[in-house]
């Protein structure tokens, strides 16, 4: 009887344990994604100041520049549509990490642009814009492989349902090409 | 990786624990000198009953830990006089509050303050309670020496003794250093005068048999070693938590070589850094004393060198990188290997 009593103790604090867990677990990845969200905007406003930069000395580049903002107006609209597309927001979000780092080694090509301080300070910034998304990425897909691997491990799973925890998208990079996109180191000094 | 997010838990635990441990071990070693000191005093002198001495040094450490808990971080940025960093001027000034900002948002902490040593000498260390009031202060000298990447990987490592709260721990333990220090040169200045304490007791002291002697050897001992105790403790909690931050800091930027290389570039730097004294040593990315204990292995090191040998440190994260490299077939650039 005491025996039987003291089981259904543990059980039930156990439950309550690997519950409070998953759920702490599940805001975790809802925020990380929040990270990402920031970070991609805080991107989308930067890049009409970059763009208006070096419009003047880029005269000659039109089409780099022309596929910047055409990325950056896809990823707004895209993201406009709400956080449930992770898959076709993260498409267009690489999209446009691309067509900005073809710019960037364009800019890199031209030296005579990068001596006036201005472009210096912006590309500092873009570097930085760069790192936080794929830094805010990294923690949501950390997070999120930790939520997903928890509520499928044994014996977690048998509470997954109870906290209606169910598997978080990861935010991949799915072109091969976009992955071999030369990287333009600018910390040289 | 799902190792290290499962020791974060236990070392976040550990760490409060031990700033508990280490704040009530401080009063009551205080107590044990004060009340022990009374019982002297009684059995030496019968007209003694109140014991104002323990019931005073117990007061004295319980506000010293208090006020060291509260204004630790204050107190040790001000030790080093570091400045922070609030309207960026300069290039590298600007990189660091972006790189500062980016090692947040990878560890997933809001980001802490940012402060400049004005010292020559690559160094760095954080400070502060808990991820949401927490400091990192660089060397003028770090900022000089290392590029953007080699600068992520020092701020990742610091931003991993935040994130385990290993700068409760520490800034704790360097303000009660601190603070028992200042005690201790307050004491030998007044012993060196006139010889209070120990000479008043130790005159009646004969009557009392050697149990009386034994007693007041043991508290004049406690005095003479308990600056020497505390430095003993904050050498022996440093050793193992710069390897979890080295191996954070690779977690952060997933890039080890980069903090292997930045970790080469401060060692053969390796002048003393001049504006971090002793008591704060335990705190820095590098031993800022040059210490030459650091560089050796086995027990003796173990128990009184702040940092782990910087060779060991690099040859790990070197070994993270090569993992790493072997994993993504071959295709791993990096600036840090050129």
């Amino acid at each position: 009887m005491w025996v039987l009593l003291v089981l259904i103790v543990i059980v039930g604090l156990w439950v309550i344990a690997a519950y409070n867990g998953l759920i702490s677990l599940k805001n975790q990845t809802v925020n990380a994604f929040k990270q990402i969200d920031v970070q991609l905007k805080r991107r989308h406003d930067l890049i009409p100041n970059l763009v208006n930069a070096v419009k003047g000395a880029m005269d000659f580049e039109r089409s780099t520049l022309e596929a910047v903002i055409q990325a950056r107006n896809q990823a707004v609209k895209v993201n406009a549509s709400g956080p449930e597309n992770v898959k076709q927001i993260s498409q267009a979000e690489n999209a446009l990490s691309g067509a900005l780092s073809r710019l960037l080694v364009t800019v890199e090509r031209y030296p005579e642009l990068k001596a006036t301080g201005n472009i210096g300070q912006l590309q500092e910034e873009l570097t930085s814009t760069e790192n936080r998304i794929a830094f805010a990425r990294q923690l949501y897909n950390d997070t999120a492989t930790q939520y997903n691997t928890k509520q499928q491990q044994f014996p977690t799973t048998l509470v997954a349902g109870l906290a209606h925890a169910e598997r978080a998208d990861l935010w991949e990079i799915e072109d091969q090409a976009e992955r071999a996109v030369p990287q333009v180191d600018l910390s040289r000094r | 990786m799902t190792s290290l997010d499962g020791n974060l838990f236990q070392q976040q635990e550990a760490n409060r624990r031990r700033t508990t441990w280490l704040v009530i071990g401080f009063v009551l070693f205080f107590a044990w000198l004060g009340f022990g000191g009374d019982y002297i005093w009684a059995l030496s002198s019968s007209h003694h009953p109140f014991p104002w001495l323990g019931i005073l040094l117990t007061t004295g450490a319980i506000v010293t830990a208090w006020y060291s808990y509260r204004t630790g971080p204050e107190k040790v940025l001000w030790a080093t006089g570091a400045h922070e960093l609030i309207d960026p001027q300069t290039d590298s000034e600007r990189q660091l509050v972006n790189v500062v900002e980016e090692m947040a948002i990878a560890a997933g902490v809001p980001r802490p303050r940012i402060w400049i040593v004005p010292d020559e000498d690559p160094n760095a260390f954080a400070t502060g309670h808990d991820p949401r009031d927490s400091h990192i202060a660089v060397t003028n000298g770090l900022l000089r020496i290392c590029n953007r990447d080699e600068l992520q990987g020092v701020i990742g490592h610091e931003l991993g003794h935040v994130k385990n709260l290993d700068v409760r721990l520490m800034t704790t333990l360097a303000a009660l250093v601190g603070a028992v220090l200042l005690v201790r040169d307050g004491m030998g200045r007044m012993m060196g005068r006139g010889r209070l304490p120990v000479r008043s007791s130790g005159r009646r002291g004969k009557d009392a048999g050697p149990l009386l002697a034994i007693l007041l050897a043991l508290w004049v001992i406690s005095w003479i070693i308990a600056p020497l105790v505390t430095q003993l403790l904050a050498m022996a909690v440093s050793r193992r938590r710069e390897y979890l931050a080295d191996a954070m800091s690779a977690q952060f930027t997933r890039n080890p070589l980069a903090l292997a290389s930045a970790l080469q570039k401060i060692e053969s730097a390796a002048a003393p850094t001049e504006s971090i004294k002793s008591g704060a040593a335990h705190l820095c990315i590098a031993d800022p004393l040059g210490r030459r204990l650091t560089n050796h292995e086995g027990w003796l090191a173990d128990t009184f060198a702040t940092h782990p040998p910087m060779s060991m440190r690099i040859s790990r994260l070197k070994g993270m990188g090569y993992a790493q490299l072997k994993k993504e077939g071959g295709s791993f650039t990096s600036s840090a290997l050129g």
